[in-house]
Parts: C-alpha cells; structure tokens; sequence
C-alpha cells in the first residue's frame, strides 16, 4: 500500500486524476447514465412526447418473444465465434511454435487480419459469398450446394460466424503464441523423453498449461461476439434473413435507429450493460485465481 | 546390456562445428561425469545422446545399436533437468505416472512403482501435492522419481543439482551416488562443478570448446592430467603453472629456479604444481612471496607469487599453518608431483 503522505495537499493528484475522470465521465458515465434514463421513457408515436413509465420497458422486453429468441441466438452466436476462434487460433499457434524457418513472416501474416476494421471484413465476405458473383457459392455449387445466405438463415448465421471468427483468430493467435512460448521448453522435452507423442504432448501438456490464456480468451472473445460484431452483420447481412443474424446488439440499432423505438432500445441496451458487468466481474474473479495449476 | 557409444560424434549449428568428433566407449551401469566450463559443448552432447539435439556427424549408439535417427521416446532414456522440468499441473504422483501412463503399463504396476520410487527418495508424503508446493530439495527427488520409475536403460542428468543451495548439493550428490549403485544403471551426468565429477564419477570425460580434453578416472584426470586446461580444471584450488626451460632432467624456471624432474622433457614447457603438493622446508628451492594467507581451519591457503618472477602461485597448508604470516616461504616441489607441460600445444609431456 502507498502511504497518505506521499501527497500533503489533494490538488496535485486531483488534477493529475482529471483528465482520465472526465474522460471517463463524458464518453462512459454519462451516455451510460442517458441510456438507463432513456430505458425508463417511452415515446409516442409521432416522437413529440415521451412519458416516464418506469419498468414498463423492460416488462415488454422480456414478454417479447422475438427479444428471447434473439438472446437464444445471440448464445449461439458467441459460442460459435468463441469456439471457432479459439480453436482454431489454437491448433495456428501450436504450429507455429513448431515452425523454425520463416517464424516471423509466418507469425506477422497471421496477425494482419486483426487490423482490418469489421465493415471491411464484413465487405470482404459478402464479395466472396455472394451468390450471383461471390466465388465460393460458384465452388459450392460444383460439389451442389445451393448457397444464398440472402434467403437461407442457416447459410447467413454461418457466413457471420465464419467472418467474426476470421477476425478474432488473429487476437487469439498472438495471446496463445505468448502462452506456449511462456511454457519453459525442458518440461516439454521432459514429456517428450516419457514418451508423449506430440499429439500427447500438446494435450496433457500444452493445453493444460495454457488454460489460463484460454479463460481470458473465452471472456475476452464472448465479449467481441456480443458487441464488435455489429459492423460485421451489419455489412453482410444487416441482421437478415427474417431476422436469422440478429443478435442482441444489432437488434439495439434495429430497434432504435430504424424502429424508432428508443425507449424499448435503450433498455435493451440497459440489459446488455448488466450483461457486460457480470462478464467483467466473473473475469477478473476467476481470471487469476480459478485457473491455475 | 546398455551399453554406450560414441562415434566421432560432431555437432554443428550451420557453420560453427560445437563438438568436434567426440570418441567414447562407455560401459553397462557405469557412471559417467561430463565437466566442463560453461558453453565447452557439454550439455549439447547429453541432448545428443537423448535425442532432443541431432546428430550432424557421427554415431550415437546404446546397446549396440545405433539410435541417431530414433525420437528420444523410444530410446528408453530418463532425463533429469536443471530445472526439474516438472509437469506444473500434475501432482507428484502424476508427474511420476506420465511416462508408465503412456506406455500403458497396468493400474497396478504404476501405483507399485511409484510408490516404489518415491519410498526410496522419501517423498512418499508429498504425492498428492503440487510441485509449487515443494522445495528445490523436493523438486530435484520428485524429478529422480520420475526418471526411476522408468527403469530405463540409460539415466541423463543435466547439472541436476546446480538450482540448490550448497549443503543440499553435497547431500543429494551422495544419494544420487548410492541411487545409482543400487540401480546400476548407465548414467551420463553433466555439471561443470569439478568436485561434483571428481565423487559422482566413475570416469571423466573433460570437455574444452567442443573437444574431449581427457576421459579416465578422476584419479587419473588428478594424477595425471593430459593438458594444461585439465590440471588447471580439475582440482581445487587450480594448480599452479609456470613457464620453464627443460634440460637433461632439470627444469629452469624463469627466475633461475631449477627443479629436478624424472622425465626427458626438452625445450620451452609450463610445469604445473598442485598447491597441495608444495612442502614447506625451510631449505626448500621454490620461494614464495607471500601477498594473503587464507585460513580456513583444516587448511591455510598461501596467496603468492614466485620470488624474481611475477608468476601467482597458491599453496595449501594443513592447519592453521603459523608460517602463513611470514614474507617468504621455501617449498620442496617432489618431481613425482611435477606435472610438464608442451608451452605450445599445452599437452602433457610423458
């Protein structure tokens, strides 16, 4: 602990705490503030009025049935992302650790994906998924498979999926990299004495010994699913077909700025931010103290 | 029979040769102490015989068959690490288990020897705990266990014991000496701490920049090292050596000094004298100035230098010698401990 008389008088830290405070207060407090304010409000139809209705919002919200299915699908959404993600970061990074030539370009290459801003991302799967020019559909079709994520939400769900986890499995990649070569390599070559094929060795070393890197990962990628993902949607599929990609965020957009419904959307918005709040407190409750060996 | 051996063995990081043909026959359950300083090549060519370096050149052989190309897993190896190298998420039983688990022996038989093992290092107590919870002593028995649980061919040995403190060291290089008499099973054992090879080893093989010095006895490497970096290495304190002419039996040091010796030496060569094999006399003909006297109980260590030359000499004195204190000290210097060496190649001569 610092003791109190490292600072005599309060101005000095006061003033050197400002800025980071009114940062937080102007872009985070207060929008977060107008937002629940928001949540308790609703308008009328023609926008002119609104009306303080405390929980009234958020007692339509839950009696929605379509709100539910998009928390069930939202569920989905994330596992897949997360999973697809991760594992597959996992298995890029397991190889390049094995990789001796060429490490670095090989590892730089990998990380460039995680640069590219999701509408661009998002720009780039549609052209190739596009069913009348895109590439891929040309491909499927040769192995006949009609591919239209515009009319088949499975199809559309699969194609968000794929593109968000494109994005995230850079991120991954790098914390998962910096995990494996943490592990000191005498405890591998040890295993690999016992007898431990590298399969083997991946799986009752490697991976246990990562697992603190894929818990914070899981948040950390549970966390984008949730909410980075909207410029994705957005570009390929703008939360369509009928719905079949419209996850709790962009249903919050939806709502709001093309529904005009902003009292129904900012309490929506109010449910996510309790979401977030849980997440970030099971993260730093168990990040450091559950995992470990 | 497992025995070990190796066949002009060479290793190379692309240009830079590391260890240069190194030759040595090494037989079923002996005891072998690779020293060496720091970067000589020595825990290099332990990886070799493990299988975790490869081979540039040369042949590695165990049993009489040559395993170069062998992945060290089927080698039937057991390595113990300077850091332990322990599984951090398994508990000692599991650490000991790893290796039986893969090869699929029965429940039974891997409980019956790791409880075996661990009665015979006494860690009997802590299998159930995690390796953070151990001590380095703990640490260094529980990676033994896992290396006797094995019942391999072979035991390697990393500078083991270079993570503990002193009075742990001495004490875990005794049960590692009687472990693997017990055992008899062939072992290569790497330290670059001369004192740890002199009492673990059977036989030493004394590594210099990638070149095998010698390989004998520690009593051999002692009484009759087969180079200047050898007498210098082994032993402790270092020997003395300084530069003389040699002539019909009579060695001129620099100074003028002259010494008898036995041998047929000729010409420009270093003579080497261990510092416990100077006697004091009074009418002795080496004379050493004294800078420091040493006083360790048991003996006194005389810092000097050789009177009309420059040259620094130590001397080893039993007790709390009173001579110590004086300006001069005469030593006799027997040719029986004189040690002539080629000034040039720095081989022993004879």
């Amino acid at each position: 602990m610092l003791k109190r008389v490292h600072f005599i008088k309060i101005m000095l830290p006061l003033l050197l705490v400002a800025p980071q405070i009114a940062v937080t207060i102007i872009f985070f407090m207060w929008p977060a503030g107008q937002a629940l304010y928001q949540s308790f409000l609703i308008e009328d139809a023609f926008g002119l009025s609104s009306e303080f209705v405390w929980f009234e919002n958020f007692e339509l919200l839950f009696d929605d049935e379509i709100y539910l299915q998009t928390f069930w699908r939202t569920a989905v959404f994330s596992s897949l992302v997360a999973v697809l993600a991760m594992s597959i970061a996992l298995v890029l990074a397991g190889f390049a650790e094995r990789v001796i030539k060429g490490a670095g370009a090989y590892r730089t290459l990998l990380i460039w994906p995680y640069a590219v801003a999701p509408v661009l991302a998002g720009a780039l799967w549609v052209f190739m998924f596009n069913p009348t020019l895109g590439i891929f559909p040309f491909l499927l079709e040769k192995i006949n498979i009609d591919w239209n994520h515009y009319l088949n939400g499975g199809q559309a769900m699969g194609l968000v999926v794929a593109a968000a986890a494109w994005k995230q499995i850079a991120y991954n990649f790098l914390f998962y990299l910096a995990a494996m070569q943490s592990i000191p390599k005498s405890v591998i070559e040890a295993a690999a004495i016992d007898g431990a094929s590298p399969m083997r060795r991946f799986w009752t070393i490697t991976f246990p010994l990562v697992s603190p890197t894929t818990f914070f990962l899981l948040v950390i990628n549970i966390v984008y699913a949730f909410f980075d993902t909207f410029g994705i949607i957005h570009a390929v599929t703008q939360g369509g077909p009928a719905n079949a990609t419209t996850i709790l965020v962009y249903k919050v957009y939806n709502d709001g700025f093309v529904g005009l419904d902003l009292g129904g959307s900012a309490a929506q918005s109010v449910v996510l931010m309790f979401i977030v709040i849980v997440m970030t407190v099971v993260q730093f409750r168990y990040v450091e103290k559950k995992v470990e060996y | 029979m497992a025995n070990i051996k190796l066949d002009k063995l060479t290793k190379s990081y692309g240009d830079t040769e590391v260890l240069h043909h190194i030759d040595g026959q090494i037989e079923h359950g002996e005891f072998i102490v690779i020293v060496g300083p720091s970067g000589c090549g020595k825990s290099t060519l332990l990886r070799m015989v493990a299988g975790l370096e490869t081979v540039t050149t040369g042949e590695v052989s165990i049993g009489d068959k040559m395993i170069n190309d062998l992945e060290p897993a089927d080698r039937d190896i057991a390595m113990v690490f300077q850091n332990y190298a322990l599984y951090p998420h398994m508990s000692v039983e599991q650490n000991m288990a790893y290796g039986l688990k893969i090869r699929k022996l029965p429940k039974a038989e891997i409980k019956r020897r790791v409880e075996e093992a661990a009665d015979i290092l006494e860690i009997r107590d802590y299998l159930k705990r995690k390796p953070r919870q151990l001590s380095g002593g703990q640490r260094q028995r529980v990676a033994m266990g896992r290396a006797i649980v094995r019942d391999p061919q072979v035991f390697l040995f990393d500078e083991p014991l270079s993570n503990l403190d002193a009075k742990l060291r001495v004490q875990m290089r005794l049960e590692i000496r009687k472990l693997q008499r017990r055992l008899g099973v062939t072992s290569i054992y790497v330290t670059h701490d001369q004192v740890e090879a002199m009492t673990l080893g059977d036989r030493l093989m004394v590594l210099n920049g990638g070149y095998v010095e010698q390989f004998g006895t520690p009593i051999e490497v002692y009484e009759k090292p087969a180079s200047i970096f050898v007498a210098g290495f082994i032993g402790s304190p270092s020997m003395n050596f300084v530069s003389a002419t040699a002539a019909n039996g009579v060695l001129t040091l620099s100074n003028g000094t002259t010494l008898a010796t036995n041998t047929t030496a000729a010409g420009a060569v270093t003579v080497g004298i261990r510092p416990e094999h100077l006697f004091p006399n009074k009418d002795g003909v080496l004379k050493i100035e004294v800078d420091l006297p040493e006083k360790l109980g048991a003996t006194t260590l005389v810092h000097g230098r050789i009177s009309g030359a420059e040259t620094a000499f130590t001397a080893s004195l039993n007790g709390i010698n009173a001579a110590s204190t004086a300006d001069v000290l005469s030593f006799d210097a027997p040719p029986e401990f004189l040690h002539i060496f080629d000034a040039e190649t720095g081989k022993r001569i004879s």
